[in-house]
C-alpha cells in the first residue's frame, strides 16, 4: 500500500462524508428544532437530483441545475411542512414516522410516474471534468470540488446558525419552543423556513452527488440510513455533531471497505477475503454507533448538555 | 391488481368472441425488475418476451408481468401470489442471481416450471439441479470465463478483478478466473447497488495492473464507466456482455468504445432467426435489443415451442418438449446439456460506433459448444 493510494482514499472519505453532511444537516435540525423525525428527507434529496438532471438537460447548464434542484426541494420541503407535517407535531414519533413514510411512498411513486423508472444521467460540468495533479496522485476535479462545497456550506450554516437572528431563533427553538412563541416569533413561520432549509441542503446533496453517480427512484433511501446513523453518533439536534459524524461515517466506510479486505488477505485465501472483507465492511459503521451508543448513549455533542 | 383483472377480463372477452374453440391460455408469471437501477435489464427481457408472443400470433400463453425492484422478498411473495391466484404453470423473469436463489427453488418444489431468460447461479446448475428447472440464457459463469480466455489472447498478464457481492459476482470472477492464466493484481468484492466506485477506482490506479476485467451490470456498470471516464486512469478493460450491453452503452457514450466483451449474442449475429428478431425489436420498439432481449425472446419461443408439442397439465411430457427445445435460436445452435442449461458458442464482441449509434459487433469466436463445469455434478441424465 502506498502514500498516494491512502491519500486518495482519504480524499474519497471525506468527500463522501462532507456529501452526508449535507443531508444530516437538515436531518437533525429538523429533529432538534421540531422534534420530528422526518423520514421523507431522503426523498427530498432525489427530487433536488431529478429536477437538477432535468433542468440542466433543458438548459445545458449544471450550475442553473443545480439551483433549480435546491430551490425545488426546499419548496418541495415547504410545501410538505405546511401541508402534512405542521398537523404532527403534537403526535407521537410513531404517528411521525408512519406518515413521513407514507410520504415516502408518494414521492417515490409520484417520481417514477412523472420521470419513468429509468435512471436519468447528469453530466459533470465542463469547467470540473478531468483530474488534478496533487503530487502524490491524481485526484477527480469534480470530487475536489465537492471536498471544497461542502466545507463552504458547512462554514456558511455555522455563521448562519451563530452569527444570524434566524439562527438565535433555531438555537432558541430548540432550547424552548413555548418561551420563544410567547416572546412573540412567529414559531409556525420559523419550522416552515428551518424545514425548507434542511430540505434545500438535502436537495444540493443529491444534485451534486448526481453527477457522479446516477440519479434514480429511491436513491434516498440508503442514504437517509446512513443519515441516521450520522445523527446518532453525532447527538440528534447538533449541527457539530452531524459535522463529526459524517466525517467519521464516511471516513470509516471508505477505509473500512479498503483496508479490511487487505487485513483479511494477510491470514485467508485472496478471493475469500475480499468477500468476507466487503461483508464486514458494510457492517462497519454500524458497530461504530453501536460503541459510540454505550460510550455515549446521547451522542458525541449531545444538545441538552 | 385491478388493472390485471380488467386486462385479464377483456382477455378472456376476447377469446370468448374468437369462438371459444382455442383451449385455455397457459398463465405465464414472469416477474422481473422494473424500476430502479436494474430496470434496463427486466424491460428489455419483457419487451423481447412479448415480441416474440405478439409475432408468433398464438394466444396459447397469458403473460402476467410483475416489477420485483430489485428485492428478494418482493420476488418470493409475488412468485406465491402468481402460483396462488394467478395459476401460473410457468414462472419466468428474474433478472438477479440473489432474487433467482430465493424464489426458484420453491417454486420448483411445487412442481411450477422456472425457466430462467438471465440468471444462472452455479448453486442451481450443479448438484441441485432440478427438473422444474430450465435455464434458457446461461450459467453464470459462462460468459466470464469466455472473457478471462479472451485476456490470454489479448497478451493481458496482470488483471484487476471486479463484481458485485452476490451470486453471480462470486461466479463472475470464479468464471473469469478458471481459464486466464495471468496473475490478478487485485480483487474486489462491491455491493449490489452500488454507485459510487471512487474507493475502487483509487485502488485499480494503486495496482499496477495492465487490464481490468468487471462485472457490474446495469446501472452498477453506468456510474462505474462514467466515473472511471472522469478518473485519469486509462487501463485496458475486458468483460461480459453485461456491463457494456445495450441497454447501458447510450449513457455510458464514447467511454466503452473499443471495449472487447464476450457474449452468446450480438445484434449483428449473423442467422435468420436473429436477423427477424433485429428488425421486429427496432420495429415495435424504437431501439436496438440488447442482449438482455434476446433472452426474453428466447425464452418466449422456447416456451411456445414446447406448448405446441404437449400439454402443460402433463408435467413430464412437457418437460421432455422443453428440453427438446426445438425453435429457432437468436443465437444459433442452442441445445441443453443434462442440467437444463444451454450448450452454446460464446462470441467476442466489441463496442463500436456502427451508423451514429454505439452499439458491439462480432469479431470473434471465444468458446465453441460451451457446458458449464457445474453440469457433471448435475445428477440428471
Amino acid at each position: 500500500m502506498t502514500l498516494a493510494l491512502l491519500l486518495e482514499q482519504v480524499l474519497n472519505g471525506l468527500q463522501f462524508g462532507l456529501m452526508l453532511f449535507l443531508m444530516s444537516a437538515g436531518l437533525t435540525l429538523v429533529f432538534g428544532v421540531m422534534g420530528l423525525i422526518n423520514l421523507a428527507h431522503g426523498s427530498l434529496y432525489m427530487i433536488g437530483a431529478f429536477v437538477c438532471a432535468v433542468a440542466a438537460a433543458a438548459t445545458g447548464n449544471f450550475w442553473l441545475g443545480l439551483a433549480a434542484g435546491m430551490a425545488a426541494a426546499a419548496a418541495a420541503g415547504a410545501l410538505i411542512e405546511i401541508v402534512v407535517i405542521r398537523r404532527l407535531y403534537d403526535r407521537d414519533h410513531l404517528d411521525q414516522v408512519l406518515a413521513t413514510f407514507a410520504l415516502i411512498l408518494i414521492l417515490s411513486e409520484g417520481t417514477k410516474i412523472l420521470f419513468g423508472p429509468f435512471p436519468l444521467y447528469l453530466n459533470v460540468p465542463p469547467i470540473l471534468r478531468g483530474t488534478v495533479n496533487l503530487g502524490l496522485t491524481d485526484y477527480p476535479l469534480y470530487r475536489l470540488a465537492l471536498i471544497g462545497f461542502g466545507i463552504a456550506v458547512a462554514v456558511g450554516l455555522w455563521a448562519l446558525i451563530a452569527r444570524t437572528r434566524l439562527g438565535i431563533r433555531i438555537r432558541a427553538g430548540e432550547n424552548d419552543r413555548e418561551m420563544i412563541a410567547a416572546l412573540g416569533v412567529n414559531i409556525r413561520a420559523l419550522y416552515t423556513v428551518v424545514f425548507a432549509l434542511g430540505a434545500g441542503l438535502a436537495g444540493m446533496a443529491g444534485a451534486l452527488v448526481g453527477a457522479v453517480q446516477s440519479v434514480q427512484v429511491g436513491m434516498g433511501e440508503p442514504v437517509l440510513i446512513l443519515a441516521f446513523v450520522v445523527i446518532v453518533i453525532g447527538g440528534i439536534g447538533s449541527i457539530k455533531g452531524a459535522m463529526v459524524g459524517a466525517l467519521l461515517v464516511g471516513v470509516i466506510d471508505t477505509m473500512g471497505r479498503f483496508l479490511l479486505p487487505r487485513v483479511f488477505a494477510t491470514f485467508m485465501e485472496a478471493s475469500q477475503a475480499s468477500g468476507v472483507g466487503a461483508a464486514l465492511a458494510s457492517m462497519l459503521i454500524y458497530v461504530l454507533m453501536a460503541l459510540v451508543l454505550v460510550l455515549k448513549p446521547r451522542g458525541l455533542y449531545p444538545l441538552h448538555g | 391488481m385491478d388493472l390485471r383483472k380488467m386486462l385479464f377480463a377483456g382477455a378472456s372477452a376476447m377469446a370468448l368472441a374468437a369462438g371459444g374453440a382455442a383451449a385455455d391460455p397457459v398463465t405465464v408469471g414472469m416477474i422481473t425488475t422494473l424500476s430502479g437501477g436494474g430496470a434496463g435489464l427486466g424491460v428489455d427481457v419483457r419487451d423481447g418476451f412479448q415480441l416474440a408472443l405478439a409475432m408468433s400470433g398464438s394466444d396459447a400463453v397469458r403473460l402476467v408481468v410483475e416489477d420485483d425492484g430489485q428485492r428478494p422478498e418482493q420476488a418470493v411473495q409475488i412468485a406465491d401470489r402468481m402460483i396462488q391466484s394467478e395459476r401460473a404453470d410457468i414462472l419466468t423473469g428474474i433478472i438477479w442471481s440473489n432474487l433467482a436463489m430465493a424464489v426458484v427453488p420453491s417454486v420448483t418444489a411445487q412442481d411450477v416450471i422456472y425457466i430462467s431468460p438471465n440468471a444462472g447461479p452455479s448453486p442451481l446448475a450443479g448438484a441441485n439441479c432440478h427438473p422444474n428447472y430450465f435455464n434458457a440464457a446461461w450459467q453464470n459463469d459462462m460468459l466470464h470465463e469466455a472473457a478471462g480466455a479472451y485476456a490470454n489472447t489479448l497478451g493481458y498478464t496482470n488483471t484487476f478483478i471486479m463484481a458485485p457481492n452476490y451470486p453471480a459476482g462470486t461466479d463472475a470472477l470464479t468464471g473469469f478466473k478458471r481459464r486466464y492464466q495471468g496473475t490478478i493484481a487485485g480483487e474486489l468484492y462491491t455491493q449490489l447497488g452500488q454507485t459510487d466506485y471512487a474507493a475502487e477506482i483509487a485502488q485499480i490506479r494503486a495496482s499496477g495492473a495492465d487490464s481490468i476485467f468487471m462485472f457490474l451490470p446495469g446501472g452498477m456498470g453506468i456510474s462505474f464507466m462514467r466515473q472511471y471516464a472522469q478518473s485519469g486512469v486509462d487501463l485496458p478493460i475486458v468483460s461480459a456482455a453485461f456491463t457494456f450491453s445495450q441497454d447501458m452503452l447510450p449513457a455510458v457514450g464514447e467511454a466503452a468504445l473499443g471495449v472487447y466483451n464476450t457474449g452468446q449474442w450480438s445484434p449483428d449475429l449473423d442467422n435468420a432467426a436473429n436477423a427477424a428478431f433485429v428488425a421486429a425489436f427496432r420495429e415495435a420498439y424504437g431501439r436496438t435489443p440488447s442482449l438482455y432481449a434476446s433472452q426474453g425472446y428466447d425464452t418466449a419461443n422456447l416456451i411456445l415451442s414446447a406448448l405446441a408439442a404437449a400439454d402443460v397439465d402433463d408435467r413430464d411430457a412437457f418437460r421432455a418438449a422443453l428440453r427438446a427445445a426445438n425453435f429457432d435460436s437468436v443465437r444459433g445452435d442452442f441445445a441443453f446439456a443434462n442440467n437444463q442449461h444451454p450448450i452454446q458458442d460464446v462470441y467476442i464482441r466489441q463496442v463500436a460506433e456502427v451508423d451514429g449509434q454505439i452499439t458491439n459487433r462480432l469479431v470473434g469466436l471465444a468458446i465453441e459448444d460451451y457446458v458449464d463445469p457445474y453440469a457433471a455434478q448435475c445428477p440428471m441424465q
